[in-house]
């Protein structure tokens, strides 16, 4: 088998191989930097991150479902500051790219999360604005183009050269609308999708499982969703794409890069098995030499719809 | 370190109509993460279950070629249904050693409580103790009273108690533990696990007899490691530890018992 160039470059950040870890599925690294070495990864998602440390929500915050489960997390987190003096130079230690994942209850603290953390220098930052677990904020942001525009301005005016990506959330009627208007104010790469909202019941007790009674779909199940919505959201921008959700083998991030994607991140599937992500870059690297790629990146957009 | 290891099932027994026993060929995992009695594991329960199982270590020791581990179980939903179904020579992929045990001393003297489903994690700590530490063991009926043999042989004492009276004391643990403390305070630490309304009795009445309560707490779990923070457990000062990384055992005292 010959050997494919497995670079990829998002928004003007290089990274080694297409595989990202999605945030809040990875912590900030070091749990599964036990299982291996974390330079193999292209770049890690961090935990996501609020102004203020968070304790987040009530439990049970997990749910199972068929191919998936729910969570209702609800950003626990030790804080942007925490985070910038004690897991970044954890981080630093290995040879990947970080971009820290930030949720705010308002612009202003969006603005002030990029600025700490572009001058911590991180790689990029991911704007999350599609959190289904928090109160405030949150998902609103995601929903209404015109809030995920002001959002996405005030964190590239404060994010200096560090590029700005924003993760939509799939729990719209057009996710397209929402892309193009953060892609007009400014933001340099989209990621998707956050997860899907969800509900489960005992029947017995007829109480929900999760304590906060709805939560956030991920999982294999959700695969097809993402990639019909990647393949939208690529058709709809010029910004590229981190693909997102579901994928747990080297086929289903084949499927997310041909619908556009310029690389993936591997989220829930490491659950199951720490080492998922290793499992679907070298997958991935098989489908290319296969085909006959000399680069993973051929593979992007390359879906030849009917 | 933690590891994923492939591991076989070299016997397997049923303890009552819901519970079963298995040992497994670990390999490394007990050598090179074995922290102390009070562990757990998470063993992928097939195909098309995406969330692992986590289950409580009963006793684990280092061998050649290969360590093994002690697993008992309780089947309560598809996962532990499945894992019930394998046999003996089948293969389970296993994460291990996860969590952290319970604070115990080899020399030391403890009270081992367990309620149903959360007596066999006890027995590593008789094991450790070897021969000192005294057990009480409860469940809803005789049958529940599980691994009394095991225990007899491992502790110093074994009291028992059933909630249908058709075992020994008829009522709850927390009442045998105060009879035990009343007339013997002699002992490092009470160490329990089993229901939460049982633990929070159980380091209630620690704590009146000034006895330090170490108890192990059952969430539902994502990773197993830490990363997900999806096993929250509330603590008194208002923060929430996962019982995965920072547990499964807490001191009774930092836990918030109302929550």
């Amino acid at each position: 088998m010959h050997n494919v160039d497995l670079s990829v470059t998002l928004a003007g950040m290089t990274m080694k191989n297409p595989v990202v870890v999605a945030s809040g599925t990875f912590g900030f690294g070091r749990e599964y930097g036990e299982f291996y070495d974390l330079s193999e990864l292209g770049g890690i998602c961090a935990k996501g991150l609020t102004l203020h440390r968070r304790e987040g929500n009530p439990g049970p915050r997990i749910a199972e479902t068929p191919m998936g489960i729910l969570n209702s997390v609800g950003l626990q987190n030790p804080g942007v500051d925490a985070f910038i003096a004690t897991e970044l130079p954890f981080l630093r230690q290995y040879d990947v790219k970080v971009i820290a994942n930030i949720s705010g209850n308002s612009p202003e603290e969006y603005g002030v999360m990029c600025e700490k953390l572009a001058e911590a220098g991180v790689d990029m930052i991911e704007v999350n604005i599609s959190c289904p677990n928090v109160k405030a904020g949150g998902l609103a942001y995601g929903t209404r183009p015109e809030l995920a525009a002001e959002v996405t301005e005030v964190a590239k005016a404060h994010a200096g050269q560090v590029p700005v990506m924003v993760k939509l959330s799939p729990n719209v009627t057009d996710i397209t609308e929402i892309a193009r208007a953060v892609e007009g104010a400014g933001a340099d790469a989209l990621s998707l999708i956050n997860t899907l909202r969800g509900m489960r019941i005992d029947v017995n007790t007829r109480r929900p499982i999760l304590k906060m009674n709805t939560g956030g779909m991920s999982g294999p199940a959700v695969l097809p969703v993402a990639v019909r919505m990647v393949w939208e959201v690529s058709n709809a921008v010029k910004i590229p794409v981190l693909g997102m959700g579901g994928v747990s083998k080297g086929e289903d991030a084949a499927q997310m890069m041909l619908a556009g994607a310029t690389a993936v991140a591997v989220g829930t599937a490491c659950f199951a098995d720490p080492y998922a992500p290793l499992k679907v870059r070298d997958g991935l690297a098989e489908i290319a030499a296969r085909q006959g790629l000399s680069a993973v990146s051929e593979l992007t957009g390359g879906v030849k719809p009917w | 370190m933690k590891v994923e290891r492939k591991c076989k099932i070299v016997s397997k027994e049923w303890l009552n109509q819901d519970a079963v026993y298995m040992v497994l060929e670990v390999g490394d995992m007990v050598r090179t993460s074995c922290k102390g009695p009070g562990q757990f594991v998470h063993v992928k329960c097939g195909d098309g279950l995406l969330l692992r199982r986590p289950i409580s270590v009963c006793s684990c020791m280092e061998d050649e070629p290969e360590d093994t581990l002690a697993i008992a179980f309780e089947v309560r939903g598809e996962g532990t249904a499945w894992l019930s179904e394998r046999q003996v020579g089948d293969t389970l992929d296993v994460l291990g050693l996860l969590g952290n045990g319970f604070q115990v001393r080899p020399e030391g003297r403890y009270l081992l409580v367990g309620g149903g489903i959360g007596i066999p994690p006890m027995r590593g700590c008789a094991q450790y103790t070897q021969g000192r530490s005294t057990a009480i063991l409860g469940g809803r009926s005789a049958d529940k009273v599980i691994l009394q043999n095991c225990f007899q042989d491992e502790c110093a004492k074994v009291l028992v108690a059933t909630d249908d009276g058709s075992l020994g004391y008829h009522g709850f643990v927390d009442a045998l533990v105060r009879q035990e403390l009343s007339e013997d305070k002699n002992y490092d630490a009470v160490l329990a696990c089993g229901p939460k309304p049982m633990l929070r009795n159980v380091a209630k009445v620690a704590e009146e007899f000034g006895v330090p309560c170490q108890v192990s707490m059952e969430e539902r779990m994502g990773c197993g490691v830490g990363a997900c923070l999806v096993c929250v457990c509330d603590m008194k000062d208002g923060t929430r530890k996962h019982a995965c990384k920072d547990g499964p055992v807490f001191d009774s005292k930092e836990v918030d018992w109302d929550a």
